[in-house]
């Protein structure tokens, strides 16, 4: 069983939402970075989403594209980024990896080559951000191959007839964005993001888990009432690693508390609608024809 | 999906999610007007009554002369705005407004692009919001005002190189949030399908008029077509006509800016060490970067060409060996500006004058008969205060 299935396995029994926070790594330094990301994982990370810096980092907000630049001042690129991975794995073995990239970051080590580091290092998923299910084929080939999971992007503007395309190439989880536009903290939550979470799951049994402009735990209780499993939560964390640069000690606290906050807020009692036990696939036989016939029901209508 | 995405391998469609339904949407809207009698009615009236097609193909007898050989100069720079930009901004922009859209957003490098978007927008009653990057803004000031006034909003972007690679980023960002109603008017032949393919389709205006032109002048065809290539929009416009005609060279000249050596540069194709295949701004094409895949600012003395990944068509067509690629350094482009100006009383834009910097030492394989054809994609009027500056004239 992946590390993906097992800790969405594991929060399921404990009726809790996943908490993934997203850092570039390297941002502020490399060694900084990885403090950030022990931290993260200390104060609670259920899972991490990282990616290396990219120079044109077309999907991202300002806060993102900060970060990109500053880890790219600080010497990163893709050989280091995988030697920083296998340091976080050294330091945590359970906790499920994916990378949120850009495509030609993976093309240039070869498609191949990058799967296999990745494997290597430890890395559970990945998912190309400007890579969609069009032109993802030989991605999809590598991550089989390499036992990693592909995971895809839905959007507001994703239609029906793409969402299923979509939904049968995915695995791990599926990443649902929470509005139009690019990454970057926002003051409140668009209906769109609830909207689409009730759109995407009838289709899947996957995870799902909800990026793009969380940043407060009132998010993170929205989300997992409308029936998400988790949330990916980025700029929020990289605010404060750009507004802390003074101090790493500072920085360090700043994001160890949001991280805990962010992370109580998936475990509020009622915060997660009775969506476990529907959609995933549960140790019960019953359940799981149950939800298997739900799944078929749906398709029948669209059709 | 709708239509060829791909040239051979190049080209595709590498974008976020968020964009590929308005993709798709804008798929289905080309291949459809592009065979509507009343879209291709309107267009073409635009480009006769407005634009001021066509545009002569004037023969440079001055420059003949002194070359041995008989030299054409396609003359885009009278186009209304100044460059062929106007042709693909138009079709574009009346696209848009066929679709329903609203509001129009673009990118500019030397402001030749903006220009034509603002002007476009304005003829057609549409809002028109252009990115441009700070650097381009202060270089090519004139174009600024001539988008201001047509009603334009212009945004500067301060992110990344300042420049054309950073106002396609936002854009792009701006389109993520904006896609319902908002029309992305890109403006060379890059980007994800249909651009590429719908670009071309708009410029190959210039190529079609080329070929009658020269038949009716000349009664044979070409040896050699030249053009200048940046995303290389006036290039294919022109190219596309003569590719049947395998006899008829085709030549795209690169920015070679301060040498190939040096690294600071836009040939693409020319610098064999960080000129590579990979991915920028939704298309697979050769593109200036690191081995890691981190994009490289490119340089050039002209804004128009200053970009690091060159059109996916151009890609194809070099593999086929069916066109060849070459580069003009700032030094060879600036003199040819000036040469052009005094030999012909034609002032070139300095991204045309690469083209035409190019003549000379092509000249020298032809026979007094042999006919070369230059692509004058745009007039140079922007490029005075960098070009008084550069080549150390008294104010």
């Amino acid at each position: 069983m992946s590390r993906f299935s097992k800790k969405f396995r594991e929060l399921r029994s404990k009726k809790e939402g996943a908490f993934i926070p997203f850092v570039v790594l390297g941002d502020p330094n490399p060694e900084t970075s990885l403090k950030i990301v022990k931290a993260l994982i200390d104060s609670g990370a259920d899972a991490l989403e990282t990616a290396p810096p990219f120079s044109d980092p077309i999907a991202d907000g300002k806060t993102i594209q900060e970060a990109d630049q500053r880890a790219l001042a600080k010497g990163m690129d893709a050989d280091k980024f995988f030697v920083m991975i296998k340091k976080i794995r050294s330091y945590n073995k359970e906790i499920p990896i994916s990378l949120l990239i850009y495509y030609n970051l993976i093309f240039q080590r070869g498609i191949d080559k990058f799967y296999t580091d990745a494997k290597k290092a430890g890395v559970d998923a990945i998912l190309a951000a400007d890579c969609p299910i069009e032109e993802a084929k030989p991605l999809l080939r590598a991550a089989r191959k390499h036992g990693i999971d592909q995971v895809f992007i839905v959007s507001p503007t994703t239609t029906k007839k793409r969402l299923k395309k979509i939904l049968r190439s995915c695995s791990g989880y599926v990443y649902l964005v929470s509005l139009l536009g690019v990454t970057g903290a926002r003051a409140s939550l668009q209906k769109r993001a609830l909207q689409l979470i009730k759109r995407a799951k009838p289709y899947t049994k996957l995870p799902l888990c909800v990026g793009f402009g969380i940043s407060k735990p009132k998010h993170v209780k929205q989300v997992l009432k409308a029936g998400a499993h988790g949330v990916i939560v980025g700029s929020a964390v990289i605010n404060l690693i750009k507004e802390n640069q003074g101090s790493k000690e500072k920085m360090l606290k700043a994001v160890s508390s949001f991280a805990v906050s962010m992370k109580n807020a998936t475990k509020k009692r009622g915060a997660l609608s009775s969506v476990w036990l529907r959609a995933l696939p549960s140790q019960g036989r019953g359940r799981g024809f149950k939800s298997r016939r739900v799944h078929s029901q749906q398709n029948l209508r669209l059709n | 999906m709708i239509g060829k995405p791909r040239f051979g391998k190049y080209g595709g469609i590498y974008v976020p999610e968020t964009l590929m339904p308005a993709l798709e949407e804008l798929q289905r809207a080309f291949y459809k007007y592009k065979k509507n009698k009343r879209f291709n009615k309107e267009f073409n009236a635009l480009l006769k009554d407005y634009v001021g097609r066509p545009t002569p193909l004037t023969f440079a007898s001055k420059l003949s002369k002194k070359l041995r050989c008989k030299v054409y100069l396609k003359r885009e720079d009278l186009a209304h705005t100044g460059a062929h930009k106007i042709n693909n901004a138009l079709g574009q922009a009346l696209l848009a407004k066929y679709m329903g859209k609203k509001r129009i957003i673009a990118e500019t490098g030397a402001g030749q692009h903006g220009t034509a978007t603002a002007i476009a927008a304005a003829k057609l009653g549409l809002k028109c919001d252009i990115y441009m990057g700070e650097v381009d803004i202060e270089r090519q000031k004139p174009n600024v005002y001539r988008m201001q006034l047509a009603g334009a909003n212009v945004i500067p972007v301060s992110s990344g190189s300042r420049t054309l690679k950073d106002a396609i980023n936002e854009c792009l960002r701006d389109w993520a949030a904006s896609c319902e109603n908002t029309y992305y008017l890109l403006g060379s032949v890059l980007g994800p399908h249909p651009y590429p393919t719908m670009v071309a389709y708009f410029q190959s205006i210039i190529g079609r008029e080329t070929k009658r032109q020269i038949l009716a002048k000349e009664g044979k065809m070409p040896k050699a077509v030249i053009a200048c290539v940046g995303g290389g929009s006036n290039a294919i416009g022109i190219f596309k006509a003569f590719l049947p005609y395998k006899k008829v060279e085709l030549v795209g000249v690169e920015a070679g800016g301060l040498g190939i050596k040096t690294g600071k540069h836009a040939a693409r194709f020319a610098d064999k060490k960080i000129g590579r295949l990979g991915v920028l701004h939704g298309t697979m094409t050769y593109v200036l970067q690191d081995k890691f895949g981190q994009i490289y600012n490119t340089h050039s003395v002209s804004a128009g060409l200053d970009y690091s990944a060159v059109g996916p068509e151009h890609s194809l067509l070099r593999d086929l060996k069916r066109a060849r690629y070459t580069y003009a350094t700032d030094k060879e482009a600036l003199s040819a500006f000036k040469m052009l100006s005094k030999v012909e009383g034609i002032i070139p834009a300095l991204e045309s004058a690469h083209a035409i910097a190019y003549l000379p030492k092509y000249a020298r394989k032809c026979k007094r008969n042999d006919i070369v054809i230059v692509n004058l994609s745009g007039r140079g009027d922007k490029d005075l205060d960098i070009a008084v500056k550069e080549l150390g004239m008294k104010k």
